[in-house]
């Protein structure tokens, strides 16, 4: 079949050709920009490069104003050895050995089809750890969804965790952990975050540039077909209008057995020494890591498009510049070395063209069968785009939001009401077992998982001699974010931090994946630019970096957007992962303690959401400097084997960490709540910077000396029972509350197999 | 009785791992000459009564929302002599 192709020469010779830059998603003012830094038209295949790399999703315009102070505000370490702006961050934990880890969004395609959706948001982040030169050694999964019993959510869930798990399972990678939240505000929009971690020693880090007049491009892995074209300017840039025209292009499907191919190799050629320059395909596909490998180079590069293997023979230029086919990478590499790549990639039966080379000329050439299709200085299409200032405000009803608080909420006050509001949240499917979800991941191959779901964080060893590992939490509470986006996001990086350190592990670096609704809302953009400053403000005072991360706007359906969700990952290390602090009761006779401070706080609590449904007032009061010394106590006991458990007070307050602790091994507990405290505050508050630890009798005067000297409160609540003792709680209210594991246990995982099984 | 066989394929432009897992193990089998495969899915429905177009509109609605993802998928309907 013959077609024109609009040439650099046609755009010359025809430069007022109508163009159809609005159906790709670019305002005429950007387009102008465009025929400005070309002076002239846009040929097609230029406007399809541009509008996909200018898009919301690629080019971050609206954030980066904000997410500047990432760096600026960035705290003083030595760990971070590549920071943000690289495909992910790398930090040094130690022992010559770097870790990278990144989290991303796949929200908007795993809403149009969840299976494939959620499988290729895993095979995207894996690719960019393995693009630094990591071997990826595991995935964790943030995922939010709309209400539990909303239909949409039972076609949504099901579809997302089976090709989460398909995906993860068949890369042999375990996922480690994650989160499971429901709230109606997601109906419609579900969050698909994805975070993957890769190990390698110092002198294997590669970064994405494209260095060596005269190197060879070569772009490896599957054939480019014509699966999600314009996805990223389409699905990820628009909102989902209800009864708008259906802008729904194909979907990408994922292979991963082929993307475990594309590891195994890539690893090799990174290892012998073969490769220059390396950059994963996403979204965007060629578009992006051309221009990108050629802007972070020496300028140029002069590709061959028709030298690209297709799928599909039909496939136009512009097709070919905008597929977002999975599992492929593209590597430079130089003439000398060539062969040997090629045939490390023939080995593992992995597709390799060399479809191009590094030029001198500052210029990204593109050719397509002898003619000139792209002819462009590759900065302004990678990192030069557009940079808005968008208007924000903070929204009229904040202040209303605020002033109704808790405090009206009828609340249980007797032990028979305390007994059946425990009860009623622990089967609440914000609280409930994640079993049916996470049995459905493999959480245990490649032999390295330490802790996993339920745990506090997920923890891989990652050095099988010393033992040296590392954990990794995510968080997020978005009622708090909604309540007080800039605290919010603090409260969300306090967690993840408390998590990692519960287990044992020193925190070290951040990572985040920042959900919101449509930047073009000034209410919205207000609640990001505060997510964004809290972040940093925190980062800077608990001394852990911010690495990298993703931010996924338009997560709304007409005028409603989802609660402004900051997830943070939080990564820590730990020297010897036998001494890592599980968060279960285990020996009988143990002293059960409460570290931290409880306040009446329960303004955007679990409590009010599960039984008022109720969203209002303040979240607990961040208190970072408090979150330091604990973390430090717990780091420090823990490696002494002090701690014989450490479980993290976030989610239903003390109540739920007490179920949680007891079910973890099948072993009870007998508390008892302090008499001068409100029995419903004691258990269901959910102040922060506080912890439930165990320590055995004989190290008890040495823990507590300890949290004494570092200014922690500590509260001896009660001690551990036997194996299948039941968990009682005394002087509730003058009374005693007893429960059983069995109704605990039966209560805990039977709401989601109802639900979705 | 009437007897219709719904056949679903993954839409054209739509990668499909396992077509492809079987085009390399023809290939390796000794079967040269396949330039492509591509693997579905066949319903075989039996029901009551004449094929009318109230019945077959009745199966397009059920290929399209049950038997399907139209958001992948293509099917098409025929009608086979039982």
């Amino acid at each position: 079949m013959s077609r024109h192709v609009d040439t650099v020469t046609d755009a010359a010779a025809n430069p007022d050709a109508a163009q159809p830059f609005a159906e790709l998603g670019l305002k005429p003012d950007e387009y102008q920009q465009i025929r400005e830094i070309l002076g002239r038209r846009p040929t097609s295949a230029e406007l399809a490069m541009y509008s996909v790399m200018w898009s919301e999703h690629c080019s971050y315009k609206s954030s980066k104003v904000h997410l500047r102070q990432f760096g600026d505000k960035k705290p003083e370490t030595d760990a971070l050895l590549v920071g943000i702006g690289e495909n992910a961050g790398v930090v040094d934990i130690g022992d010559g050995w770097a870790v990278t880890f990144k989290v991303e969004s796949h929200n908007h395609p795993s809403y149009v089809e969840p299976y494939q959706g959620a499988a290729t948001g895993i095979g995207g982040i894996v690719r960019d750890i393995l693009s630094m030169g990591a071997r990826p050694v595991a995935v964790m999964d943030p995922l939010r969804f709309g209400a539990a019993d909303h239909p949409d959510t039972r076609r949504v869930l099901p579809g997302v965790v089976a090709g989460i798990g398909g995906y993860g399972n068949c890369l042999g990678l375990p996922n480690i952990g994650g989160e499971v939240v429901f709230d109606s505000s997601y109906q419609g929009n579900p969050l698909v975050n994805a975070l993957c971690v890769g190990t390698m020693r110092h002198e294997d880090i590669h970064l994405a540039s494209a260095k060596g007049v005269g190197n060879l491009v070569v772009l490896y892995g599957a054939k480019t077909g014509g699966d999600g074209i314009g996805g990223v300017s389409v699905l990820a840039s628009e909102t989902f209008d209800e009864g708008g025209p259906a802008k729904r292009p194909s979907v990408q499907v994922g292979d991963p057995f082929m993307e475990k191919l594309l590891i195994e190799c890539t690893l090799e050629v990174l290892h012998a020494g073969l490769v220059e320059g390396i950059q994963d395909l996403g979204g965007a596909g060629i578009s992006c890591a051309t221009s990108e490998l050629a802007s972070n180079g020496e300028g140029g590069m002069h590709v061959r498009l028709d030298a690209v293997p297709l799928r599909d023979a039909t496939l136009t230029p512009e097709e070919i510049l905008m597929s977002e086919s999975q599992e492929r990478m593209c590597a430079v590499v130089t003439p000398e070395k060539i062969d040997a790549f090629l045939a490390i990639c023939r080995k593992w039966d992995v597709t390799a063209d060399v479809i191009g080379e590094v030029t001198s000329t500052g210029r990204l050439v593109i050719e397509w069968h002898g003619e000139i299709i792209v002819d462009v200085p590759p900065r302004t299409v990678a990192h030069d785009g557009p940079v808005y200032n968008r208007p924000l405000a903070r929204p009229d009803w904040q202040d209303e939001l605020i002033a109704s608080g808790s405090s009206e909420l009828a609340r249980p006050s007797t032990a028979v009401e305390i007994r059946d509001t425990i009860m009623t949240m622990v089967a609440s499917p914000n609280l409930a077992a994640k079993t049916w979800i996470t049995s459905q991941y493999d959480r245990y191959v490649l032999g390295n998982t330490v802790l996993a779901q339920p745990e506090d964080s997920g923890m891989v060893r990652v050095d099988e001699v010393t033992g040296r590992g590392v954990a990794v939490s995510t968080d997020c509470n978005g009622r708090f974010a909604k309540l007080d986006p800039y605290n919010g996001a603090k409260l969300a990086l306090a967690e993840a931090y408390r998590n990692v350190a519960a287990t044992g592990a020193a925190p070290l670096a951040v990572t985040n994946c920042l959900n919101f609704g449509s930047p073009e809302d000034p209410a919205v953009m207000w609640q990001f630019s505060e997510a964004v400053r809290g972040l940093a403000d925190g980062c800077l005072e608990l001394g852990t970096p911010v690495t990298g991360g993703n931010v996924s706007f338009y997560n709304q359906t007409g005028d409603t957007a989802i609660h402004p969700t900051p997830v943070v990952g939080v990564l820590g290390v730990i020297e010897d992962v036998t001494k890592r602090t599980p968060m279960g009761f285990a020996s009988a006779g143990d002293v059960v303690l409460l570290l931290g401070e409880t306040r009446d706080e329960l303004d955007g609590s679990e409590w009010a959401h599960v039984v008022h449904g109720h969203l209002g007032g303040v979240p607990p009061k961040v208190d970072l400097a408090a979150e330091m010394v604990l973390a430090a106590l717990l780091v420090e006991f823990g490696g002494t084997g002090a701690l014989t458990a450490a479980h993290d007070l976030s989610d239903g307050g003390v109540a739920q960490a007490l179920v949680e602790m007891a079910l973890r091994r099948g072993v009870g507990a007998m508390i008892s709540l302090p008499a001068e405290h409100d029995a419903f505050v004691a258990l269901f508050s959910e102040s922060t910077a506080r912890v439930i630890v165990t320590v055995s009798p004989a190290r008890f005067d040495e823990v507590m000396s300890a949290a004494a000297a570092a200014g922690v409160l500590v509260t001896r609540i009660g001690s551990v029972g036997e194996a299948g003792s039941d968990l009682v709680i005394e002087n509730v209210v003058g009374d005693s509350v007893t429960l059983s594991l069995a109704e605990l246990s039966q209560a805990s995982e039977a709401t989601l197999p109802a639900l979705f099984g | 009785m009437a007897r219709v066989v719904v056949d679903v394929l993954l839409k054209p432009e739509i990668l499909d791992p396992q077509g492809k897992a079987v085009e390399g193990a023809l290939g390796r089998l000794g079967l040269s000459g396949v330039s492509s495969v591509r693997q579905g899915k066949t319903f075989t429905i039996d029901v009551d009564g004449d094929l009318d177009d109230a019945r077959l509109a009745q199966l397009h609605e059920l290929a399209s929302s049950l038997l399907s993802n139209p958001v992948i998928e293509d099917y098409s309907i025929r009608e086979v002599t039982a």
